[in-house]
């Protein structure tokens, strides 16, 4: 079979696709060194925007936001990793029961539904019930949309892991919870790290959701850069961007490696 | 003896299919017994309902008197050597052979001890803290051996635990298993599809197909004396013909053979007319002046022995088994040849 590189405009259309996907990525973190005060002349290589972040007139905003997004990112990634190691072991070890598929479409139904539909739901939503916006609800939308993210690794390793290793344990006298905790966990432990690497890094990103239902004065990290942004592009945004992008990249590729150890493990 | 498992009537079903109908028999205390039949005959299946990890539809199983109906894997005195080992993968050797004693509550140096005992056993002591995946399959199904003997079950299961390994692996296995039984005195229940395996281990074997039980038996009533063409057939290498039964009585029949040759052998059908007949090959063999004619029509060299595959008259075809010596003419293809079925060669079976 000819490889993909010999069909005709190959090359194009790769080069278009990388531009169009990376050239602002690069744009941003080399003008996050920018000297100069304009966010499009370069004025020589500096670190004077990342002092500004931690130092400079919106430091404390930032820093407020930057709290509020990594807890609320760690405790809604821990809480949805939990919910999903329990959905998947229900979908895949519960053997069959009603409403599977529907189960399955509910679990992975904020993959599908449209952000801005999910947002606007959930802010009637916590109305409706007299919830007050806030840390609380940014928090609870969070776990929401992060189970799927969480649940498809988790799920994906799980389905290769056989069912005789429980058995096994079983069998040498160990109860349910034991052979949970001492064989199955271990085993797919590659996938919860994964999962829950995925599930932290798309609710530290969550813009649009978390607009809705964050409530007056509450800010996570996206919203307050959309916030700055909407006074007009300092260079100090590009350099909180590149520090997120960093982040983002970190788990991304922590997510990676520990997928790929796991599959060594695998027997 | 006194019976180590009591299977009384078991009917296991999943949804409309039946895997097993009504099986029942029992299984002495210190005995290596064997569960012989093709796949989905159900001898796995009975074996996940000893262990517990499936429920019987109908009927009881009793493990040394006790019900253990609805009772949970950890609590019944049977550990299972798996098909494909499932030795724990993210614990070392030594950790592996030690699990089951950890989940009794065995304190830490007593279990050591105990499952270097065991690595002993199965001549592994120098692979204690390896990981499994570092093992050769030979070793890791020693592995698994230990894991399960460690606990001192009453009753070990071993699901087709050869399966995976090699020719020469697995002759030697099943010496070592044989040998293990006997020094840990423990009741073996052994499940296979491989006739050899069964026939060279097992103290008795009970054959079985489509959900039922066809004969249980030692080797040698098993081999010599099968009850019906399943059996017979599935059991060695056997010449199954149709023959028509002029009379039975007392377990013993009359028949005529293709050819015309009348002949009189063991019976397990009970009314005459037209039954199967089976006769071993290795029992038939070439005789000046054998009381049957035959026509040899291709000779197959196997070593150690020469299969002579022959032609009765009317065509039905009738092969032997000749042993590979010097003093033995092997006939050529297309000619004639005298046969004589040795006692015990011709059994009648029932259908």
């Amino acid at each position: 079979m000819k490889g993909v590189r010999h069909y005709p405009g190959f090359l194009g259309i790769t080069i278009a696709c990388l531009v169009v996907l990376y050239a602002p990525l690069i744009v941003v973190t080399i003008y996050s060194f920018n000297d100069s005060n304009s966010i499009t002349s370069w004025g020589g290589f500096s670190w004077r925007w990342y002092a500004d972040v931690f130092t400079g007139p919106e430091a404390d905003r930032f820093a407020a936001a930057a709290w509020n997004s990594i807890t609320i990112a760690f405790l809604a990634a821990t809480a949805s990793t939990a919910i999903a190691v329990a959905a998947a072991l229900a979908m895949i070890r519960g053997g069959r029961f009603k409403g599977k598929s529907a189960t399955y479409a509910l679990i992975n139904l904020p993959l599908l539904v449209p952000e801005i539909v999910t947002a606007v739901a959930t802010l009637i939503f916590f109305s409706t019930i007299g919830l007050t916006t806030g840390y609380l609800t940014i928090l609870i939308a969070h776990i929401t949309f992060c189970i799927p993210f969480a649940y498809l690794p988790i799920a994906a390793r799980l389905s290769g892991i056989e069912e005789t290793y429980e058995q096994a344990a079983r069998d040498l006298y160990a109860t349910r919870a034991q052979a949970f905790w001492l064989i199955l966990l271990p085993l797919l432990m590659p996938g919860v790290i994964s999962g829950y690497l995925l599930a932290f890094i798309i609710s530290l990103d969550d813009f649009i959701i978390t607009n809705f239902v964050k409530g007056a004065g509450m800010e996570t990290l996206p919203t307050a850069i959309f916030g700055s942004v909407k006074q007009g592009i300092k260079p100090n945004i590009m350099a909180i961007s590149t520090l997120m992008l960093a982040v983002s990249v970190l788990f991304v590729t922590l997510s990676y490696l520990v997928n790929r150890i796991g599959q060594k493990t695998r027997t | 003896m006194s019976t180590a498992i009591d299977i009384r009537s078991v009917v296991k079903r999943y949804g409309t299919t039946t895997a097993l109908h009504s099986v029942g028999f029992e299984i002495g205390d210190n005995e290596f017994f064997t569960l012989l039949g093709p796949s989905g005959c159900g001898k796995t299946t009975l074996l996940r309902c000893i262990a517990g990890f499936e429920d019987v539809s109908e009927g009881q199983i009793l493990l040394f008197g006790q019900d253990i109906a609805g009772l949970e894997p950890n609590l019944r005195p049977v550990n299972t050597v798996f098909q494909q080992y499932a030795l724990f993968p993210h614990l070392s050797v030594i950790d592996n052979v030690a699990f089951g004693l950890k989940m009794k509550g065995m304190a830490l140096d007593a279990r050591r001890a105990r499952a270097g005992k065991m690595l002993e056993m199965v001549h592994l002591s120098a692979f204690a803290d390896r990981m499994p995946a570092q093992l050769s399959g030979g070793q890791q199904q020693r592995v698994a051996l230990a894991r399960a003997l460690a606990p001192e079950p009453k009753v070990l299961l071993l699901d087709e635990p050869l399966s995976a390994l090699d020719l020469k692996l697995r002759q030697a296995m099943r010496v070592e298993l044989k040998s293990l039984q006997e020094q840990t005195g423990i009741t073996f229940v052994f499940v296979t599809h491989d006739q050899e395996e069964a026939l060279t281990m097992s103290d008795r074997i009970a054959v079985m197909s489509q959900g039922r039980v066809q004969q249980i038996g030692t080797a040698r009533d098993i081999y010599e004396g099968p009850v019906n063409r399943f059996v017979a057939d599935f059991i060695g290498e056997t010449n199954l013909m149709e023959v028509d039964v002029t009379a039975i009585s007392d377990g013993m029949a009359d028949v005529i053979l293709p050819g015309g040759h009348a002949l009189r052998c063991p019976a397990a059908a009970t009314t005459p007319g037209r039954h199967h007949l089976s006769i071993r090959p290795e029992r038939v063999s070439l005789a000046d002046g054998g009381e049957v004619t035959a026509t040899v029509e291709r000779v197959v060299y196997l070593g150690t022995d020469v299969q002579v595959m022959t032609r009765l008259p009317g065509g039905v075809p009738l092969s032997l088994r000749v042993q590979n010596s010097a003093r033995i003419a092997i006939p050529a293809p297309g000619a004639s040849v005298s046969l004589h079925l040795e006692e015990g060669a011709a059994r009648l079976l029932a259908d």
